[in-house]
């Protein structure tokens, strides 16, 4: 249970980081280190050099710039839930936060890290796949723009080159009066969750449905956009009666076998989740009304 | 043979100028390195909470952290928050008045991470307590004396700014 030799870098810039990601074999990135320390004490990963982000200028911040909200990758999970423009334009990412580990992991964990760790059930995971987010990846050549739901390439596995890194993600932001919520079921809190489940909603002033985005985590290696589900909901009013007959049919979805939970286990959650989350998004939406 | 780097880090407000192979964890850097053998190590893969310790005044898992990294911080492990050799701090006099430790392992860490929780939410209720030490393993007390006890810290805390802002 202790790191194997590694040569260490602690670069000071991003040119640097990828001058290094180009001319280094097998090296590893080290964000906030809460998934990376444990691999490498566990020596699931045995990197010949680990290139420590921790030190390199002008990637930790949350900017807004119109109707986006732009996040540097080394900006801690904590710093994103203590964020007041963060809940204001991104209330989905703060109550999403809340259930990413712990405080104490909070506090190191960054959003770039979780991104490309890419663990089939993070809640950052699934907000960046709700909110139709683009990650900004700099390589030798520049800077390139990558949609998000084109961003998990497999398992754990981001489409990235070796020698490229996230700098930044953009989330594009729903209008100021919209619907949000992050459910999800875990074991106990601040465990991996076994199904989570997003909901964002715009309805008009006749109480009908005019945007909606429903993201499952967990079920795969990336998050599912219930994309029929969210085009059913259109027109439609948010009725509980409804929601069952619509998010049904997300039982059919496929899902991951582990010791966790069986197939049909999160199949049941995918059913349920997403009507939960829709309900809890529709109430907000109307100040609690039903 | 292991890279090593020289390193100044703050600890419990010494300054401790050492050289560390850069593999080596922070939890192992203050044991075996500095000698602080408070801070506990339970699974080294950052669930069980024990080697949590404060990294500029922020709740960390120090087994999740290279010595390295701690390079020019302030750390503050669970033998720097007594105010002396002979008091013990508010949080510690809870923890033994509420019998919130048996076996006493888990500990440290659980009172690092009040630490911080306390300073920021000096008026928590049970259910913010719970969630606060969620990270946090105890196979002793059944977290029941814990939860009692960081309320009554809280408390007492709440009494001593009280008192000191009067």
């Amino acid at each position: 249970m202790k790191p194997p030799d590694f040569a260490y870098h602690d670069p000071r810039t991003t040119a640097d980081v990828i001058g290094l990601l180009s001319t280094l074999e097998n090296a590893k990135l080290l964000a906030g280190g809460q998934s990376l320390m444990p691999m490498l004490n566990m020596r699931f990963v045995l990197p010949d050099h680990v290139i420590d982000l921790n030190r390199v200028e002008g990637l930790s911040y949350i900017n807004e710039r119109g109707d986006t909200l732009e996040i540097g990758a080394m900006t801690r999970q904590r710093d994103i839930e203590f964020s007041e423009v963060a809940k204001k334009k991104c209330p989905l990412m703060h109550e999403a936060i809340s259930h990413v580990g712990h405080r104490q992991t909070r506090n190191r964990g960054t959003l770039g890290g979780s991104l490309c760790h890419l663990d089939p059930s993070a809640e950052l995971v699934s907000v960046a796949a709700a909110l139709d987010a683009k990650v900004s990846v700099a390589g030798k050549n520049g800077t390139r723009s990558i949609d998000f739901a084109a961003f998990p390439a497999a398992y754990m596995t981001p489409a990235i080159e070796f020698d490229e890194m996230l700098t930044a993600v953009s989330f594009p932001c729903w209008p100021a009066r919209h619907g949000y919520a992050f459910i999800e079921f875990a074991r106990r809190h601040g465990d991996f969750a076994i199904v989570s489940a997003a909901a964002l909603l715009e309805e008009d002033a006749n109480g009908k449905v005019t945007r909606a985005s429903v993201t499952l985590g967990g079920m795969g290696p990336a998050p599912v956009r219930a994309r029929e589900v969210e085009r059913a909901l259109i027109g439609e009013k948010i009725e509980e009666k409804r929601l069952t007959d619509i998010c049904e049919t997300l039982r059919s979805l496929d899902a991951v076998d582990d010791i966790h939970a069986p197939a049909s286990y999160r199949q049941q959650l995918a059913a349920v989740l997403p009507r939960r989350a829709l309900l809890k998004a529709h109430r907000r939406l109307t100040g609690g009304a039903q | 043979m292991s890279e090593t780097r020289k390193i100044a880090i703050a600890v419990n407000g010494r300054i401790y100028e050492e050289t560390v192979p850069v593999r080596v964890t922070l939890a192992d850097f203050l044991r075996h390195q500095l000698k602080l053998t408070g801070t506990h190590l339970g699974c080294e893969h950052g669930v069980c909470g024990a080697c949590t310790v404060l990294f500029d005044g922020r709740s960390a898992r120090s087994c999740l952290m290279l010595a390295v990294q701690a390079d020019g911080h302030e750390i503050l492990t669970i033998e720097g928050i007594a105010p002396d050799d002979t008091t013990l701090h508010p949080l510690q006099e809870a923890f033994r008045d509420n019998h919130g430790l048996q076996c006493g392992f888990c500990t440290p860490g659980i009172l690092t991470t009040l630490l911080e929780f306390l300073r920021d939410n000096p008026n928590p209720t049970e259910e913010d307590v719970r969630i606060a030490i969620s990270g946090n393993l105890c196979r002793c007390t059944g977290y029941q004396n814990i939860v009692a006890a960081a309320l009554d810290a809280a408390a007492r805390l709440r009494t001593q700014t009280a008192q000191s802002g009067s």
